[in-house]
């Protein structure tokens, strides 16, 4: 290989949203210098889409809330499943690392004492989402993203350049990552712009680079979220769990064909929305499910009084957690009962005042306007299930966010295990700044106790660099494919057959496809153009990555043969005691996806009992309650 | 109720280029950037485009339609007439990389150019108070998505690339007025002086306030009227009164 440029890091963090600048903050401040690597403009990555809020008992508006209440909403939303670990060090972090944000200079909407104000949302037993209107993940990611540029004003005046100690590589595409042995070495990608190769070497890795929505046909999710980092991590030797959970979230835009998917956020719930059938029956109602039904209202006149008396009456059931709603909107379309454009209705008008709406929801008021013609201050909004967010990614150990491969962190949604089967809105951009800030720690840890810099086999760059050329060449061979063709072929099977509802047969099926598109991948070609910012090419690369996720979640799906979360199967539809502790893990062995179970760690006794007896036997073995009661008897 | 959309983008790179006609199908509530995307599919698979969210929400998708700075994502084909030919051209103002993606950095040059916040000395986290109505004035500068429309449009840099260097632009100097105006940073305190700094690093005075920049911005920020003009006005008190400035600082 002739020339190519080289840079050398302590830390390189693959992603630009709120796990990778929370990361790349911590290990420059402590003094690592680091490198951030985005396939978008700097400030564009994902997270600025993000709209209600940041989940953190901080207990501003009700002061009943705490750690301990976050901690079990977060369990009760994934159904349990959720590395309770990791629930725990969320719940208990968060409130700092949202406070941490006011000193880069973040402002969010107040509370008439002056301090940061909370707002309802499902699932969240008190108002506990910081938000700014509903532009929160713009908050916060410029707020990051400034402070990154203080980190490198800080420099500037100590080593003379804004480079010095941390550099922004934008519009930079991963394809590899370099190991030494089976440790982390560094990283191969190329300049968007130019298609130019660069080699990063570096002793850690932070992987935050999102999720893989993008496999889907209707998703809210962007270009960017290809599961490159999953397919990165499976392909460094690191094992990806709970691939099977996917989080339809209820509410997307249905209506006109080119925005489906768009999300509209929950804030329109949780600040009074509610849903209807094509009727106008409020049918959220007749879908409560028993694990629920102790704290969410029967009927509508209770529902209504809680949003003035919450300690006095239950919720209304459209703030039950997504996974629930979703379903049930999508059983109401199936039945007949859905809108036009087969979606149900969402409705705010009737709620809030037009100042209210305007003040609250300016930017959803905004995009109805703009794309729908739909004024959301009189009329109601039609809505339906869209892919969202991938509850699956890499297993990481919950202190260090450090995967099974030396050297190699992850964060935020590429990792897994916090969310269980199921998040909880709001409980994402909490989770990118606790676990972006410990992976920053836990990479910087890991370098200042290495005795030895592993190194690069030019070798593994070449090779790395002749795989991301490959399509070139195959461009005017006969039998060509064309990546655009087959991003969307792929995209209709996972939405068809691995989507909200699924079945055995179908799953059968998707990996049938899956496979066969997979054979002809070998094909893909980059239909015309240089390297020079060509789209086409980029698609290329990203339909590997997708292809390789979308049999990962497949696979898993097919081996878990129950009901839970965001894992819905119409030939095993109850949620199955047995199959809580049981985490499903991928690896890749010879180039295959290979699947396999493990056992959760039991969760530890002070946590089991913030939950009522009568609660965990919902969802746990009678075995396992057993073995606990024993536990907390002799302790 | 789909029809044949006619066109005319900018195709090329920093070398050449020049404008092709297409046509493409157009379906019902579809945005100019829809189009380009079946462009891309279709016919012109490595036509060169930024987007993300395509709701208007982190402004990557700024390009000119029929010579207006606009969001592709939320410009909408019916704002047109069906037999009406699109031009969608690259922003002007900064130099092209290929088809309708250009070179934004001078952007992100001028945003490290602006001190960052300053926090108050003896608040730690969680001690910030402020009042909604005393952090609105900010918030609404920091709705830009950072689209660089406004930057894009404003004729001081617009067909001045010499001014560059001296001129910051409406969404720097407006990052400005949104630190000076924010509640707590404590930049005066240790010594700074934003406004001045707007006048002399960023070249506030070369503003005209034509207000352009305010006539695009997608997100209906007004930055003439909230943030360049109150800012000239700060210098121009400074300017005059030193000891006047000292005490508003105080009293603010
Ligand atoms: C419309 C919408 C609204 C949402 N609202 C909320 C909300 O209100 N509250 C909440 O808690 N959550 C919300 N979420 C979820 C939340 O926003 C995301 O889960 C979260 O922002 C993900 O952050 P991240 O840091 O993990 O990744 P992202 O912000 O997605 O960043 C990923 C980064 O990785 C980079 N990257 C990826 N692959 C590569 C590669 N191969 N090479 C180089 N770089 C790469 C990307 O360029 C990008 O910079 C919302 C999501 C959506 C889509
Ligand atoms: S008001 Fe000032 S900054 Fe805005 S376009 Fe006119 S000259 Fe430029
Ligand atoms: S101020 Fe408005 S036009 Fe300028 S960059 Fe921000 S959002 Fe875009
Ligand atoms: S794609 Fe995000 S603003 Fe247009």
């Amino acid at each position: 290989m002739a020339e190519i440029e080289t840079h050398e890091y302590d830390v390189i963090v693959i992603g630009a949203g709120g796990a990778g600048l929370r990361a790349a903050i911590e290990a420059r401040s402590r003094g690592m210098r680091t490198a951030i690597l985005c396939k978008s403009l700097f400030g564009k990555a994902h997270t600025v889409m993000a709209e209600g809020g940041i989940a953190a008992a901080m207990g501003n508006v009700n002061s009943g809330d705490d750690w301990r209440v976050h901690f079990r909403d977060t369990m009760r939303g994934g159904k349990f499943l959720n590395n309770w670990r990791m629930a725990e060090l969320h719940a208990t972090e968060a409130p700092r690392r949202v406070w941490e944000l006011e000193t880069y200079g973040a402002l969010f909407d107040r509370t008439p004492e002056g301090k940061i104000s909370q707002r309802n949302f499902g699932g969240h037993e008190y108002p506990r989402l910081a938000h700014v209107g509903d532009r929160t993940g713009l908050e916060l990611i410029r707020t990051l993203q400034q402070k990154v540029v203080s980190l490198q004003q800080r420099d500037r005046a100590e080593h003379g350049s804004y480079e010095a100690g941390l550099r922004v590589f934008a519009e930079f595409t991963v394809t590899d990552l370099l190991r030494d042995g089976d440790r982390m070495a560094g990283a191969v990608g190329y300049w968007r712009e130019n298609g130019r190769f660069v080699r990063l070497t570096a002793p850690s890795v932070v992987l935050a680079t999102g999720g893989i929505g993008k496999s889907f046909k209707v998703t809210s999710n962007s270009w960017e979220y290809t599961g490159d980092g999953h397919a990165l991590a499976l392909r460094a030797g690191a094992r990806l769990i709970n691939m099977e959970f996917v989080q339809f979230h209820p509410t997307g835009m249905v209506w006109p064909p080119s925005v489906k998917g768009i999300l509209v956020t929950e804030s329109v719930r949780g600040d009074g929305g509610v849903l209807r059938d094509s009727a106008g029956r409020r049918f959220m109602f007749d879908y409560v499910p028993e694990v629920f039904k102790a704290s969410y209202a029967d009927g509508p006149e209770e529902a209504d009084r809680w949003y003035s008396d919450p300690d006095n009456n239950r919720r209304p059931p459209e703030l039950l957690p997504r996974d629930e709603v979703a379903r049930a909107i999508n059983n109401e379309v199936k039945e007949g009962r859905g809108s036009p454009h087969g979606g149900v209705y969402l409705d705010v008008a009737g709620r809030l005042s037009t100042e209210e709406i305007m003040r609250r929801l300016p930017s959803m008021h905004h995009q109805f306007k703009e794309l729908a013609d739909v004024d959301i201050t009189s009329q109601s909004m039609e809505v339906g299930p869209t892919c969202h967010y991938v509850m699956g990614g890499v297993e990481v150990d919950p202190d260090s966010a450090a995967s099974a491969v030396p050297g190699l962190f992850a964060a935020g949604e590429v990792a897994g295990g916090m969310h269980g089967s199921n998040r909880l809105g709001g409980n994402s951009l909490s989770d990118l700044l606790v676990f972006g800030k410990r992976a920053g720690a836990g990479a910087a840890d890991y370098v200042s106790g290495l005795e030895r810099r592993p190194e690069v086999d030019p070798a593994d760059v070449d090779e790395a660099v002749g795989a991301a050329l490959a399509p070139f060449e195959v461009a005017d061979a006969r039998g060509a494919e064309n990546p655009y063709a087959m991003q969307s072929e792929l995209q209709q099977v996972m939405n068809r057959l691995v989507g909200i509802i699924r079945d055995g047969e179908e799953m059968c099926s998707a990996l049938e496809q899956i496979a066969e598109i997979g054979q002809r991948a070998g094909r893909l070609a980059v239909p015309e153009g240089n390297r020079q910012f060509n789209p086409g090419w980029h698609l290329v690369l990203d339909v590997r990555n997708m292809l390789l996720v979308g049999e990962c979640v497949a696979a898993a799906a097919l081996r878990r043969t129950e009901s839970r979360g965001g894992h819905t199967r119409d030939d095993h539809p109850r949620m199955d005691p047995n199959w809580r502790s049981r985490l499903l893990g991928c690896v890749l062995r010879d180039g295959a996806v290979e699947v396999s179970e493990q056992e959760q760690e039991p969760m530890r006794a002070d946590l089991m009992r913030l939950f009522s007896r009568e609660e965990l036997e919902k969802y746990f073995t009678a075995e396992e309650l057993a073995v606990e009661e024993t536990a907390s008897r002799t302790e | 109720m789909g029809y044949q959309a006619r066109l005319r983008v900018w195709r090329g790179d920093s070398e050449s280029g020049e404008l092709r006609d297409y046509e493409v199908e157009a379906e019902e509530g579809e945005v100019v950037l829809d189009l380009l995307h079946r462009l891309q599919a279709t016919r012109c698979p490595d036509l060169a485009v930024r987007w993300n969210c395509k709701a208007g929400k982190c402004g990557s998708c700024s390009a000119e339609v029929n010579g207006r700075p606009r969001l592709t994502c939320m410009t909408r084909m019916s704002l047109f007439d069906p037999d009406e030919v699109v031009t969608v051209t690259p922003m002007r103002t900064f130099p092209v990389i290929k088809d309708l993606v250009c070179d934004v950095s001078y952007n992100y040059v001028k945003a490290r150019e602006v001190p960052a916040f300053t926090p108050p000395e003896g608040l730690e986290p969680g001690e910030y108070r402020m009042q909604q109505r005393d952090v609105e004035r900010s918030q609404e500068f920091r709705k830009c998505i950072e689209c660089f429309l406004c930057q894009d449009t404003c004729h001081v840099i617009r067909d001045h690339a010499e001014n560059k260097e001296a001129f910051s632009g409406p969404r720097f100097l407006m990052r400005v007025a949104e630190l000076e105006m924010h509640p707590l940073d404590d930049y005066a305190e240790r010594g700074g002086d934003r406004p001045e700094e707007s006048r002399g690093e960023h070249g506030l005075g070369m503003c005209n306030i034509t207000k352009c920049c305010t006539d695009v911005c997608p997100e209906h920020i007004r930055i003439t009227d909230n943030a360049l003009i109150p800012l000239k006005e700060r210098v121009a008190d400074r300017r005059y009164d030193p000891i006047l400035r000292f005490f508003r600082r105080k009293k603010e």
